[in-house]
């Protein structure tokens, strides 16, 4: 029986606590424990995206980081990204745009985009391909999910 | 994966006493965007892993005059290259650290563990070499200093004796008529790994026609990034001239010792060396006569 390490951190504006083996991944964690299975198994190994999360303001891989670091620490995951109040612009703006097929991508894409406009609120085009470049969609050739991004950006520029 | 324990330490004095009491056992763990993904398909195995992203000695970007550019161990790529100072003065630096897979992986990844796990292919280091830089490395003995380009062994293997590890990469103050540039070839626009990469660095005369000293690397052609002192050297003291730079492109491209892979053969490797070299020798001269 391996060892369990007690965490507590703040998940999409909620205080958790869980138990989990230091060799457990975040995402590991997020879907086998907390029940949080919008961020995606894709590669588990850092190329797809299709796993991301915000950690403390930084765009990461969930495959990539342990759950044990994640005590004291901040987490917004696919599911903490709509309000009370609806969707949000990007999630209008991929239905709008049919920015997916499968979709199995797309909880990487949004949760993604979303950390660009945080902190890059009316991005250009290319900085937008840049930005996504460590996300891979299979089935949308990209671009409908680029336009979607830039169309959202609009929208958040101009609140209600 | 088999892990037993995960410990997150506080100060260089824990981690030299965690390492020395876990004889080999232990591992350090920053970005872990290459460890884990390591442990997960069993290359590596690790009893404990010590995260020492906590130690703000480590997580630290400095300058002074004096002794340069202070780059800890554990400071990620994405803080090193979103720094306004890096950004202006080691403008080749950048070029490297930008070219470290996505945003997620540089948000992680540090230069400190890109060195650290020594891939021939790795982008960092080449540009490291070329400005000279050096490794600050601790042990229980104190600490010790060797230049990056004596850092890397063998694939995965780099020069840290059993109970060390990496403080620092310490990189010289940044020169008058200096310019540096790193370029590599991929089939993608992002997201890859380099099948050539090259590295210059050039210091020009006061009139900026001369080459008073150079230093070439490239990555992806030998079993550790490669240090081609010989094509430097031949610069120095030369003009600027078509032929000079084709004649250090030669001899670059004949330095290396490339293998055939999925990502290129020897021959399409050699080619690149050649080309590579070259662009990145022009870049760095167009820098240090604008600087």
């Amino acid at each position: 029986m391996n060892k369990k390490v007690r965490v507590q951190a703040t998940i999409n504006g909620e205080d958790v606590e869980f138990l989990c083996e230091p060799r457990q991944s975040l995402l590991e964690v997020l879907r086998e424990t907390l029940g949080l299975t919008g961020a995606k198994e894709g590669c588990n190994n850092g190329n797809c995206g299709a796993c991301n999360v915000i950690l403390d303001g930084a765009l990461v891989n969930s495959c990539l980081v342990l759950a044990v670091e994640i005590n004291g620490r901040n987490v917004t995951t696919i599911e903490g990204i709509a309000t009370q109040q609806g969707l949000h612009p990007l999630q209008e703006k991929f239905i709008a745009h049919a920015a997916l097929q499968c979709g199995f991508c797309t909880p990487g894409f949004i949760v993604a985009s979303k950390a660009l406009l945080d902190q890059n609120p009316n991005p250009s085009e290319n900085e937008v391909r840049q930005w996504l470049a460590g996300n891979l969609c299979r089935c949308t050739g990209y671009d409908r999910i680029v336009r979607a991004v830039l169309d959202a950006a609009q929208v958040q520029e101009k609140p209600l | 994966m088999q892990v037993l324990d995960y410990i997150s330490a506080g100060s260089l004095k824990e981690v030299v006493g965690l390492l020395a009491s876990n004889n080999g056992r232990a591992r350090i763990l920053c970005g872990g965007t290459d460890l884990l993904v390591q442990l997960r398909e069993n290359r590596r195995r690790v009893e404990l892993l010590i995260d020492i992203k906590n130690i703000s000695e480590l997580t630290s970007i400095n300058y002074d005059d004096q002794s340069g550019l202070w780059l800890g161990a554990a400071a990620s790529c994405h803080a090193i290259s979103q720094n306004r100072f890096v950004l202006e003065n080691y403008p080749g630096l950048v070029d490297a650290i930008h070219l470290i897979g996505g945003v997620q992986i540089q948000y992680r990844a540090s230069v400190g563990g890109n060195l650290c796990n020594a891939s021939p292919a790795a982008d960092s280091i080449p540009a490291l070499i070329v400005h000279n830089a050096g490794c600050l490395i601790v042990g229980s003995k104190g600490t010790r200093e060797i230049p990056v380009e004596q850092f890397c062994m063998a694939p995965g293997k780099n020069a840290l004796q059993n109970g060390e590890f990496l403080l620092a990469v310490k990189v010289p103050p940044p020169k008058e008529n200096f310019g540096v540039h790193y370029l590599r070839f991929i089939p993608r626009n992002e997201m890859d790994i380099a099948v050539v990469g090259a590295g210059a660095s050039v210091t020009l005369d006061k009139a900026k026609q001369k080459i008073l000293s150079a230093r070439i690397a490239l990555a992806a052609v030998a079993p550790t990034p490669l240090f081609v002192e010989e094509a430097g050297m031949f610069l120095a003291g030369r003009e600027i001239t078509e032929e000079n730079m084709r004649e250090a492109a030669r001899i670059a491209q004949a330095a290396a010792r490339p293998i055939s892979d999925l990502r290129g053969t020897v021959e399409y490797r050699k080619h690149l060396c050649a080309v590579l070299t070259r662009r990145a020798l022009e870049k760095a001269i167009e820098r240090a006569r604008a600087s």
